[in-house]
């Protein structure tokens, strides 16, 4: 009965765009289970619009983005925008894969708060994660 | 879209009730959340929606793993989304016993609706609770109700045999079989066959899919009849075949419940179980509380353990000290 109260975090796993490399971010979908929380994965190719209302209808906290082709730069505003469209300003955007060194300062100043390359422990992802999503009750 | 700041804060959780009427989605869907984390504002929420429920109606999905579930629920969508009807989905799956974490997949193959405002599709996990369902599916089925859908379908966890819960919560219940699982006995045994009112054969051009309908007619014919006898459908799901005819079953059924007045009595029996299960929290905590932290029960755990009292009499003991 208690455990179903405890508040659980919700994270949506999600590849934007057109790169067909989804191991990592199957990989971390694993993890973010294998940390106590509920993940959402939607598999390849998805648009900034598809990411968007699955984060809305999941009810999310953080949505993570895989990204591998070098798009980041169009797409990531656009998932933030459509994000914003739907009032859902409060959830933690986090993004790994392969984004240049020069593009991590932009890609921050979009929002995207989490920025996670090569090397990056699942450790690391995962306390990141808990630390930064919200916490009180917004609706 | 690089200023984040500029951006209104999220509201709060007070009118929630008032803006998922009016077809606030953001609303809905921290409801949903409110809901189903059993928050403080849960209880309000619901009290305000519930003359406002009754509307939808429940159609659950249940079958093994693999089964089709996912991919019949999407062409279900597609079909009543065609006749211009609202439908929302509830997709049960695992939580991990070990970790508490949950891998939620069922939506990867409901994707095409993303741009359709008359279908709202929810991951839940399992939380722990066996059945097939979440302890809240219930729940939850009436913020969507509320919300003014007209389907409500409730798509359980890939089931084995015993897990029943949702044909307590629906209004008809789907069991999804294919062909290739297990023999004849498989058929025999006590469970989820005896809760469906309809039994859907997918991946009806697989080898076995006959004698897979011929081992459930013969299963069917020896159970005691209840006015309904179960019809068998066959589908395809992935490729769209044999739609038509699942939904025209369902309205039969329907039909069904609603001349003979059984879809109110299931009502009742559901509304009945739910009462109590909540009363059964209520009581639960009340008395773990005494257990812990009464000082009539300080030495009760002490006794247990010295196997001079019996854990019936410990409980015994309690339930008289709240009447007391």
């Amino acid at each position: 009965m208690t455990t179903a109260t405890k508040r659980k975090i919700r994270v949506l796993v999600a590849k934007p765009g057109l790169d067909g490399h989804d191991r990592g971010a199957k990989v971390i979908a694993r993890a973010l289970r294998d940390a106590g929380m509920e993940v959402i994965y939607t598999g390849l190719h998805q648009t900034p619009e598809m990411i968007a209302e699955a984060a809305l209808q999941e009810d999310v906290d953080a949505v993570g983005l895989s990204i591998l082709s070098g798009a980041h730069m169009a797409l990531f505003p656009r998932v933030i925008a459509e994000l914003h469209k739907r009032g859902l300003t409060d959830v933690l955007v986090c993004a790994g894969g392969i984004i240049p060194l020069d593009d991590i300062e932009p890609v921050r100043a979009m929002g995207v708060r989490g920025i996670f390359g090569p090397g990056t422990t699942l450790d690391e992802v995962v306390r990141f994660i808990r630390d930064n999503v919200r916490t009180e009750d917004t609706a | 879209m690089t200023a984040p700041a500029t951006v209104a804060a999220p509201p709060t959780t007070a009118d929630l009730a008032e803006r998922l009427r009016a077809g606030d989605r953001l609303a809905l869907t921290r409801a949903i959340t409110q809901v189903e984390n059993r928050r403080p504002a849960a209880a309000a929420l619901l009290r305000a929606i519930t003359p406002h429920t009754g509307h939808a109606y429940l159609l659950g999905i249940t079958g093994p793993p693999g089964g089709g579930k996912s991919t019949l629920t999407t062409q279900l969508i597609k079909a009543l989304r065609a006749r211009g009807e609202r439908v929302a989905v509830i997709a049960v799956d695992p939580t991990s016993a070990i970790s508490g974490g949950a891998l939620l997949g069922d939506r990867i193959r409901m994707l095409e609706f993303y741009q359709d405002n008359g279908v709202f599709i929810r991951s839940m996990a399992s939380r722990g609770v066996l059945g097939g369902l979440a302890a809240t599916t219930g729940e939850v089925t009436r913020v969507l109700d509320a919300f003014g859908f007209d389907w409500i379908i409730i798509e359980t966890v890939g089931v084995g045999q015993g897990e029943v819960a949702v044909a307590g919560l629906a209004d008809t219940t789907l069991l999804i079989e294919v062909p290739g699982l297990g023999d004849d006995v498989q058929a025999i045994k006590a469970g989820v066959l005896e809760v469906a009112d309809i039994l859907v054969v997918n991946k009806a051009d697989k080898e076995g899919a006959t004698r897979l309908v011929t081992t459930l007619r013969g299963m069917l014919s020896l159970a005691h009849s209840t006015g309904w006898s179960p019809p068998i459908v066959k589908t395809i799901a992935a490729e769209g075949q044999g739609i038509t005819e699942l939904l025209a079953e369902i309205a039969k059924h329907r039909a069904y419940l609603d001349t003979t007045q059984q879809r109110a009595a299931r009502l009742r029996t559901r509304l009945r179980a739910e009462t109590l299960d909540r009363a059964g929290d209520l009581l639960l905590a009340r008395l773990t509380a005494l257990l812990d932290r009464d000082p009539a029960f300080a030495g009760a755990l002490d006794d247990l353990a010295a196997r001079t009292v019996d854990p019936a009499a410990i409980a015994a003991a309690l339930v008289a000290q709240l009447g007391a």
